[in-house]
């Protein structure tokens, strides 16, 4: 197969390690480290902005993930204006372009949330089993869940999904062998070093531990989804009581 | 004036081309599942290529138009009848006011395409007319059409002149169902994790549509691919047409409801021109891959848009032609 690696772009220098492949024939992915690691997630993000900020044309949809950045592209525009070429080779030109420019120190721009949670057994239905595998008593899982500033890496799953981490590894548990024929809004969820909150009613197979108030998705909405990637969210305990009676939104 | 549900369908949505612009918040583009005939029925309409058509799947929907119009079928054969008199697919249709549409015998293909000459009176949500299920928003109330739906007309300043009853109008596209059995894909970033043998495998044998299929993907049985090593995988954008590869070393092909963003394995994606005839495939029926290079899936795409053009054009003067007869 040839022709993928002739179509494969493997640039390694110092600054701006990536690797650029097509990903089906209307779009390309630009990776940048396949890790998940927030210096590599932050370049991620600084792409996504100028690429946005560019505003070309013939772009239809831009995708930031943990270490990539997808493209779609209109594969017939690009061919009509630069018949004889390759669609692909010319977005792929494009983006090695934009990728090498250089770049001072990029720092998070996002928001910080405060976002109430219920952790009772009512709302976090595999709190137990957290606490039983990890040997730690509820007090300790709150706190451990609470303690830190997550960041949100990427948004993805379901409308206004969020991929936050790094969760301690005392709370580190694997997905769920069979996932949940449907978890309810709000609720919030642990797989591996990740943490999450369900916007919609969905399957899903994340560890459950408690569940806001806060609507994280709202159809409504111009802007439908509250968080964005480089978000940073800081979660806080609430009764059930406080739940219960909940208004507004998140701080 | 209106369309009304008189009968609801199994699974009957409005769709158009795709929301685009929204991925990276997890909004997924949903869409006609197959686009080419979706823009075909618009085409013929001498609409706008990427504008929003009924989806059906059979047993579709019964219709009720309350005004005279012109309509479009294109995609699966379901034996649509005006008025229990069969009407042909790919042909522009005049329909008298208060005719009743239905379908009445699944002879091919999955999913049918409905075109109607007015615009119809719907809000866009995110830029985008195709109904998202999961959210809830776009089409008809982000929903599947029910008995007493209605979808409104816009009001037209155009006169025209009607027929005293149902007419196939003048011309057509030479269409049938493509039945074709080789899906054409392109390489996935993760293909050189299949042994060689796996490789082999997934280009030689025959995979079946199973039952687990739908507009989010179309899980396919097959011997079990293998990988050499199976490094763990971070989540990353997917596209419409990406084969990803399961745990047990089956594979799924996700469609246009798929989500954005993916775990497994990315072997292959069917390319664009071919999804159409993969989106027609129902439970059972068997096909192959075979792989193409980009310079040749792009071709295609050109063709198909070239061909779907010049009939858009044609087909929007003969429109005004006969109306103006």
């Amino acid at each position: 197969m040839d022709f993928l690696k002739s179509l494969t772009f493997n640039t390694v220098n110092a600054y701006h390690p990536y690797t650029i492949f097509p990903l089906g024939d209307t779009a390309l992915t630009i990776d940048f480290g396949d890790q998940v690691d927030e210096v590599i997630n932050r370049k991620v993000l600084r792409f996504f902005q100028e690429l946005k900020e560019a505003n070309f044309p013939f772009i239809k949809d831009i995708v930031p993930a943990y270490s990539t950045v997808t493209v779609f592209y209109d594969a017939i525009g690009i061919i009509q204006h630069r018949p004889g070429k390759v669609a692909f080779e010319f977005m792929a030109e494009l983006m090695e372009g934009l990728a090498q420019e250089p770049v001072e120190e990029i720092t998070d721009t996002g928001t910080l949330h405060r976002v109430p949670v219920c952790y009772d057994d009512a709302f976090g239905p595999d709190s137990a089993f957290i606490q039983e595998q990890k040997g730690i008593t509820k007090q300790e899982l709150i706190a451990l869940h609470t303690e830190t500033t997550y960041r949100v890496y990427m948004i993805g799953f379901l409308p206004g999904f969020a991929y936050m981490g790094p969760v301690a590894e005392k709370l580190a548990v694997p997905r769920k062998e069979v996932p949940r024929q449907q978890v309810p809004a709000g609720s919030v969820g642990i797989a591996g070093r990740q943490t999450g909150i369900y916007p919609l009613d969905s399957p899903g197979g994340w560890q459950l531990i408690g569940r806001t108030p806060v609507p994280m998705f709202n159809k409504e909405d111009n802007d439908p989804v509250r968080l964005r990637p480089g978000d940073s969210i800081q979660f806080y305990s609430i009764t059930a009581d406080e739940y219960a009676h909940y208004q507004g939104g998140a701080s | 004036m209106s369309m009304r549900i008189i009968k609801a369908g199994l699974l009957d949505t409005i769709q158009d081309d795709g929301r685009y612009g929204y991925q990276h918040l997890g909004v997924n583009p949903s869409g006609a599942m197959d686009r080419f005939s979706a823009r075909l029925a618009n085409a013929l309409l001498g609409k706008e290529l990427q504008g929003p058509v009924l989806e059906l799947h059979f047993p579709a929907a019964q219709i009720l138009f309350e005004e005279d119009t012109v309509i479009c079928l294109t995609g699966a054969d379901f034996h649509p009848v005006v008025n229990n008199k069969p009407i042909p697919l790919h042909h522009p249709v005049f329909i008298p006011a208060n005719s009743l549409l239905a379908f009445t015998r699944h002879q091919e293909g999955a999913r049918c395409y409905l075109a109607v000459w007015q615009q119809w009176e719907l809000k866009p949500w995110l830029n985008s007319y195709s109904t998202n299920l999961k959210a809830q928003a776009g089409g008809l109330h982000g929903k599947c059409l029910e008995r007493y739906d209605l979808i409104p007309f816009q009001k037209s300043s155009v006169t025209w002149k009607k027929a005293a009853d149902t007419q196939v109008l003048p011309w057509k596209a030479n269409e049938v169902v493509d039945t074709r059995k080789e899906i054409e894909c392109l390489i996935g970033s993760e293909w050189y994790q299949l042994t060689p043998e796996a490789r082999e495998s997934f280009l030689e044998q025959w995979f079946q549509v199973t039952h687990e299929s739908d507009r989010m993907g179309y899980r396919l049985a097959g011997k079990p691919l293998e990988v050499t090593r199976q490094p763990p995988m971070i989540s990353a954008a997917v596209s419409f047409g990406t084969v990803q590869l399961l745990p047990n070393g089956q594979l799924i092909v996700l469609m246009a409801d798929h989500q954005t963003t993916g775990g497994y394995p990315r072997l292959a994606h069917v390319s664009k021109a071919h999804l159409p005839i993969l989106a027609q495939k129902n439970a059972g029926q068997v096909f192959r891959f075979r792989l193409v290079t980009l310079e040749e899936a792009e071709k295609k795409i050109i063709a198909q848009y070239q061909y779907l053009k010049q009939l858009q054009l044609a087909s929007g003067a003969r429109l005004q032609e006969w109306m103006a007869r």
